[in-house]
Formats: structure tokens, sequence, C-alpha cells
């Protein structure tokens, strides 16, 4: 049974591995400036983690193959170097790991999120709500106008809620159910929750965040690929959670300018 | 170390059925139906999760007799999208909270903590009974949420604010589900407080004569250890339910903010936080990972060690391992909030602990690996469980080195991966440790013996399944699956679906494995041979040389007396194999903990 038991380790290990290593299920494409950090990271990572996954799971095969059937007679060895080789091990080569990791990972997160947007990025607003994304886009004055909970009628269209008879900056502004933006221009998304938490995810753009109720957080990005993709919610929030989806489009600038002046004409 | 035994917990054995089997506050008694609580719940968890998967392998079958258990969550016997997410909140509370916590934990824990610490019973031994019966009572709330109109909560076992808080509102069970639900989880946190209270207690006062704090074994050490763990973290999310229920029935707001808009109306609510919910919730919540897995690390070495015949490598090394992770888990819980729009920077000060954590992690999983080399190592249903804990621990935790990092978090957060890791590292290890003590302390608990054929054979399949189940949640989450959807419409997850259909197969075939232990566990209890002795494993702690089942006050009429470490194997020099605590036998060793 113990020799059984170590080959079917062994073998789930390589089962395992297998696909990892054949790009089975591979990332998404990546379609965004700072996506290559990310996925060198989760390269990096994936050699680490899948050394320390195979070596350890083969260890324990093979000390369950070896030990499982002793003499009579036999008597108790103590492993090379004893608990404070291991521990000495653990702190040398996982502490080198983890520091390297952490630091070097630090660099993907910081190129999202702890640098600012450039001064020209594109704003763009997504209100989230049950179960819908919709855009918004300030119009010629670069300004969006504010929300007014109470104006917020999805009957008439008024998903954000403006009021284009009273404020001036709301008068321009362009909410559309799709998100188009240009390629190779960085974003500047703010995020708006209407009623529960949400979330942004797009796979290929290497964006993933939260919407939070009642705080308006934002994210920049820059898409680097023509092409039609999908923004899921990856936040519970609700029974249509599965299905709150929509597309953004990258487009080339011409396509992108002739798109928000055709969207302009419908408000 | 003191001898409060004496007085503190004196108490005649009970004579009417009610005392000795019911209301009774004997530890092994209430142990017992802690662990019984927990075979309930986890036949329940297991058969809410055949469900979810059925549906989500295909979304369309009708299961025979589902619109019994809800006409309008399943009419036709065909589940909707809402009774998918209320049946996903309820396997993943129950499997978390009345199977994690309560079997490897309370149950295991209550019975052998003062027989290993050599107690005759817990210091508060009414605490005791209140702390299971709180327990059930929560239990039944949580079940009643099926009976009531609208069903459990759909939020999820994590019940985001500030869904949870907008009532019936935010969706079916919204309402009273989660009403019933932050109930149930402020309950058990009562119980869970009045049982790390016994525990703690019951360590540092309670210990017999020669029994110093390192000559207890591991088993004791991960409950004490845990039990800490839980005075702290439970404390924090009873008050938590309080105010979650407060926004529901009083009118306040602490988890929901102004100007929210739902179905046309703003809701009457203002100045709460959706974030507040998230670290009262998380600093529970992680602690509560460690507070799942580290008795399992307790008796998957106390296991191990009797069947390696040796001690493990160092003896405190693992204690200070264990210790670590307990502290450090409070330390790392904003990791679940790396994309919730906390700042940034927090992130990575939540990352850095995080991968700090891996250290004691590595160091237990060394020490287990540096143990079994040149052991002798002794096949049975008890040690191969234990075995399968540690690959189930490296494969769980290996994974954790992706989740650490806020950066690749973006990539993998809220998908099939996070999944796939929490499963392996605190639901099938903590498992294999339930299954490992089962098999192990079973004739000890019961005066009979487990079919080892049996049990080998629940091993194997259930380690193949549990692979084929949860391995490929993570190459799903890879390839950007996200979880809690009841079906897979996007474009780019309709090719994943084939994946879902084969765990959905694994998963199923898992389930049934578990059916050759329960059937085991009833007949053996029933019908099983007796035990040879009160020693069959030749081990050397304290429940093993008392008699089998213990008496009521553990150890009949002489209380022990300790004169050695715990595990004394393959002694040189030594009369047998084996030397108890108890054994008055001089020996020199030079690993003698004093």
């Amino acid at each position: 049974m113990a020799k059984i038991f170590a080959v079917v380790i062994v073998l789930i290990a390589i089962a395992s591995a297998i696909p990892i290593i054949m790009h089975t299920w591979p990332l998404p494409q990546d379609i965004s400036v700072h996506g290559h950090l990310i996925d060198e990271q989760f390269t990096d990572t994936m050699a680490e983690a899948g050394i320390s996954f195979l070596a350890s799971q083969i260890l324990l095969a093979f000390f369950i193959f070896k030990f499982s059937s002793p003499k009579p007679g036999d008597k108790i060895k103590s492993f090379p170097g004893g608990a404070s080789g291991l521990v000495i091990a653990a702190f040398l080569l996982v502490g080198t790991e983890c520091l390297a990791l952490g630091v070097f990972g630090v660099k993907a997160w910081a190129s999202v999120y702890l640098t600012p947007p450039a001064a020209d990025a594109i704003p763009v607003q997504v209100q989230a709500g049950q179960f819908a994304f919709y855009f918004r886009y300030p119009g010629p004055d670069g300004k969006f106008g504010p929300i007014h909970p109470d104006q917020i009628n999805e009957a008439n269209a008024n998903f954000f809620g403006i009021d284009t008879t009273h404020d001036q900056d709301a008068k321009d502004d362009i909410v559309t159910a799709e998100m188009a933006i240009p390629v190779n221009k960085e974003i500047h998304l703010l995020m708006h929750s209407k009623d529960v938490g949400h979330s942004f995810y797009v796979p290929e753009l290497r964006v993933q965040q939260d919407f939070v109720p009642g705080l308006d957080v934002s994210i920049h990005f820059t898409a680097t690929k023509v092409g039609k993709y999908e923004i899921v919610c990856t936040q519970l929030c609700g029974l249509g959670h599965y299905n709150m989806k929509a597309y953004l489009e990258v487009k080339s600038q011409d396509d992108y300018d002739a798109w928000i002046k055709q969207q302009a004409a419908l408000q | 170390m003191h001898d409060m035994s004496a007085h503190a917990t004196q108490h005649g054995a009970p004579t009417s059925f009610i005392r000795k089997h019911v209301f009774s506050i004997d530890h092994k008694v209430i142990g017992k139906q802690y662990y019984a609580l927990a075979l309930v719940a986890a036949v329940v968890g297991m058969f809410l999760s055949w469900l979810m998967r059925i549906h989500l392998g295909w979304g369309n079958f009708a299961i025979p007799g589902l619109h019994l258990l809800s006409s309008t969550g399943a009419p036709g016997d065909v589940m909707t999208p809402e009774y998918y997410l209320q049946l996903m909140t309820m396997h993943g509370t129950i499997m978390v909270f009345f199977v994690l916590t309560t079997a490897p934990f309370a149950a295991f824990g209550n019975f052998f903590l003062p027989i290993q610490t050599g107690a005759e019973d817990m210091p508060f031994p009414h605490f005791n009974m209140m702390s299971f019966w709180v327990t059930f009572v929560a239990f039944l709330v949580m079940v009643a949420a099926f009976f009531v109109p609208d069903g459990p909560t759909l939020g999820g076992w994590t019940q985001y604010a500030p869904l949870s808080a907008v009532g019936a509102v935010g969706g079916p069970g919204q309402g009273l589900g989660v009403v019933l639900w932050a109930a149930s989880i402020g309950i058990f946190c009562i119980g869970q407080l009045l049982g790390s209270l016994n525990f703690i207690t019951t360590t540092l006062d309670m210990r017999c004569k020669g029994m110093s704090l390192m000559r207890l074994p591991l088993s004791a050490w991960g409950w004490f250890i845990t039990s800490i763990m839980g005075l702290t973290a439970f404390a924090v999310l009873m008050p938590a339910c309080i105010l979650l229920i407060l926004d529901h029935v009083a009118g306040t707001s602490f988890f929901v903010p102004s100007n929210l808009v739902i179905n046309g109306q703003i809701l009457p609510h203002s100045g709460g936080s959706t974030l507040l919910w998230q670290h009262l919730f998380w600093f529970f919540g992680h602690p509560e990972v460690y507070i799942a897995i580290v008795p399992g690390m307790g008796i998957v070495s106390h296991v191990l060690i009797t069947n390696m015949r040796r001690p493990m490598l160092s003896h405190r090394v693992l204690i200070y391992s264990m210790g670590a992770l307990a502290v450090l888990s409070y330390m790392v819980y904003g990791h679940h909030m790396f994309v919730s729009g906390m700042n940034p920077v927090s992130s990575i000060a939540f990352s850095f602990p995080t991968l700090v954590i891996t250290i004691p992690s590595t160091i237990v999983v060394l020490i287990w690996l540096g143990s079994l080399y040149g052991s002798k190592l002794r096949i049975n249903s008890a040690s191969l469980f234990a075995l399968g804990f540690i690959s189930m621990f490296i494969s769980g935790g290996v994974s954790g080195f992706f989740l650490a990092q806020p950066s690749l978090d973006i990539m993998i957060h809220a998908t099939y991966f996070v999944v796939g890791h929490f499963h392996l590292v605190m639901g099938v290890a903590a498992m294999f440790g339930i299954f490992a003590g089962t098999y192990f302390w079973f004739p000890k608990m019961t005066g009979r013996m487990m079919n080892e054929t049996l049990g080998k054979a629940h091993f194997i399949l259930s380690f193949i399944g549990a692979y084929c189940i949860f391995m490929p949640f993570h190459y799903l989450g890879m390839a950007g699956n996200v979880r809690r959807y009841q079906a897979f419409t996007d474009d780019y997850l309709i090719p994943l679906i084939p994946v879902h259909k084969f765990i959905t197969i694994a998963a199923l075939f898992t389930g049934f494995v578990q059916l050759i232990f329960i059937y085991n566990l009833i007949y053996s209890r029933f019908k099983g041979p007796h035990a040879p002795n009160d020693n069959p494993w030749e081990g050397t702690s304290l429940e093993w040389s008392t008699a089998t089942p213990p008496p009521h006050n553990n150890f009949g009429d002489k209380m022990p007396v300790v004169y050695h470490d715990p595990y004394q194997y393959s002694v040189e020099g030594a009369s047998a194999d084996y030397i108890m605590q108890t054994s008055p036998e001089k020996i020199s060793s030079p690993d003698e903990e004093k």
C-alpha cells in the first residue's frame, strides 16, 4: 500500500505540472502596457512554486517508499543536519524567495496603483449597478456633471442620475452601455457604484478592481491591441452576478474619434 | 503548572440518560457530540456541493426531487441562479464553521486535551456543555434559513457589505436570510469563546504532576494555540455580526453608506463603511484558516510520530512554528483585500507578512519530511491520512506564493485559483486531519477498531479524487474563470466548461467514496472488533495509559504522574520500543525537554 501510495503521489505531482508546462490553459493574452510586469512576476512565481511543489511531493513519496517497510533490528536514522539545518534552509531558501518575490512584485503593483495617471489620460467613468455597467465620457468640456442619485431613472436611460437641464458640466456628457477606448492612450477610469459591491475585471488588460459603494476609486491603464474584450464583474453582487458584463472595444484613434462623435449624437 | 483538578472539576458520574448523553458536562461526551454535529454538517455541506457541481457541469439538468427542497429555488427541479448562490453560501458557511472549526478543534480537542494534559475534566464543565449546545442551536438557526420565505442568504460565506446589509431589496434571502446567518454565526462565536476559554485554562492550569508545557503532545499544543486564536478571532466576528443585524433591524448604518440606489429607490442609510465589514470579517477570517488547520497539524504530527516510531526532529521547533503561524495570521488578513479599494500602500504592507508566513509553514513541512527520513513507518489508515495531509498542505500552500502578491492578485483574485487554493490547504487538508484523528483515536473513543481495509480504500480513492477536483481549479483560475458564477456565459469562459464537467464527475465520485467512511464509522461503532488492549498503536501519551474507553474521570482512582517527554520512541537502551509518559523507567535521552 505504501509503495502504491508513493507512486500515486509522484504521478499526481507530474500530472499536475503537465498542463502548466504545456500551457494548456494559458493566461489570457496581454493587451496592456503594464501587463508584462505581472506576467513576468507570474512566471517567476510559478517557477519557484513549481519547483517547491515537485521537490517536496517527490521527497515525500520517496521517504514513504523507502522507510515504510523497516526490517527487524533497523535503527532510527537522523536526517543529516537535523532540525537546525532544516530551519536554516527554510529561512535561507524560502526567506530569500519571499524577499525576492515581494520586492520585485512591488514594481508591477506600483505601475498600476502607485503612479498617478498621465496628465493627458482620457477620463472615463464607469458605474456598476445590479447587474450592468454603464460608461460616461465627459464630452468636449472635459468635465463630468455631478451625480444626483435621486434622478437615476433607468426608464429614461438616465443611468447616472445626471441633470442636463441645470448642470452645465453634464450637458455634453456621453453615456454608453459599452466601453470604447483608443489604442495606446492612457485611460483614467473613475469607478462609481450605484448600489452594492462590484468589480471591474478585464483579464486581457491585467486589471481587476472592486467598486466601493460610498467611495469612488480610480485606476489607469493603457491598452495596446485593437480588439473586443469582455468586462466581467468578479464581486458577488446578487442573483444576476454571473451575467453582469459589458464589452471593451479598443479602437484605432480614428475609429475611436468616429465612435465618440456618433455616441454624442445619440445622447 | 498547578494541580487544580482535584477541586476544580470533581463531579460525580451522571446517572440519568439525559445528564449522561444529552446535557452532559463530561468533556468526552461533549467531544463526541461535537463530532456527531460535524459529521451531520459535513454530510449536508457535501450534499450542497454535489448540487452545485451538477449545476455547474450541466446547468439545465433537472435534479430529481430538488423542488422538494425549494419550490421557488428549483422549479421543475432545475436550479435558479439565485438558488445556486444560496446553496453556495450555505455550503461555504456550514463547511468552514460547523465542520472545519468544529471537528478538529472542538471535537477531538474536547475529548483528548484534558486526557493528554492529565486532567479529570475541563475547569468549567458547565461552560463546556453550554459551548456545545450553543453551537448546536447555531446550526439549527443556520439550517432554518432553508425553510423561511426567500430562503437562505445568497451573499457568500464572506457576506460582503453592503449587499449583506441592505435588506430584502438586495435580492432573495438578503432580508431574513442574512439575519438568520448573522444570528447563527454570532451564536456560534459564543460557543467557540466558551470552548476556547476552557481549552486555555485546561492547558495552563490543569496539567497533572510532571506535565510541563513542553511535555504536552503536539496535538495538545495544536489545540492550545488554536484556542488562543479562537478567543481573539471570534471575539471580533461576534460584534461584527451584531452590527450587521442592527443594520437590518434597528435602522443603523454601520456598513451602508449614503446615496445607494436599488430598484430606483434611495436607501434610507447614511454614513456607513463597506470596507469596515471586510476589515472586521478578515481579521477573523484569516486566523480562521489557521483555526481550521493548526489542530490538524497537531493531530497529524501526533499520529505520524506514533507510526514513525520516533519523535519529530524537534518538538520545540514545531511548537514555535505553529505559534508563529498563529501570530502572523492576524498580520496578513489584508491580502484578502488587495483589490478591495483600500489604500494600495497597505497592500504592500500586508503582502510581506503574507510571504513571511510561508517560512514557518515550510519549517513545519521540512520537519515532517526530515522526521520521515530514517523512520520505521507503519502504514495504516491513520498514518496514510496524516501523510495525505502533508501532500495536500504542500499543494495548497505553494499557491499561497501567488496570492500573497498584490500584483498577481490582480489576475487571480476572485477566480477559481483562490477556490482551489483554500480548498486544498484548509478544506481537504483539514478533512484529512479529521480522518487521521478518527482512524487513530476511534479505539480509544469507542473501545472498538475500525476496518483497516475499508480505511485504506477510503484513503487512496479520496486522495486521488480530491486532487482531480481541486488541482484543475487552479488552471481555471489562471485562465480567468471567475468564481461564484452559476453559469459560464462569457465568451472566454465557454471553452472551460468541459473542465467543469470533469470536476463535477470527480466531485460526485469523491463524495460517494465518503460513504465508505460513514459505513465504516457506524458499523465499527456497533459491530467492530473490540480494541485488543488500551494501547493498540503502542503510543506513549496519556490517552493510551488509561482504560478504553476512559472512565468518567479519565484515569480512575489514580491520577497520572508524568516522567517523560511525550514521544519516547526507539530510545536506545530502553526496555521496549516505546516508553509511556507515565512509565517511571529511567532513561538517558539527550532530547529530554525539562
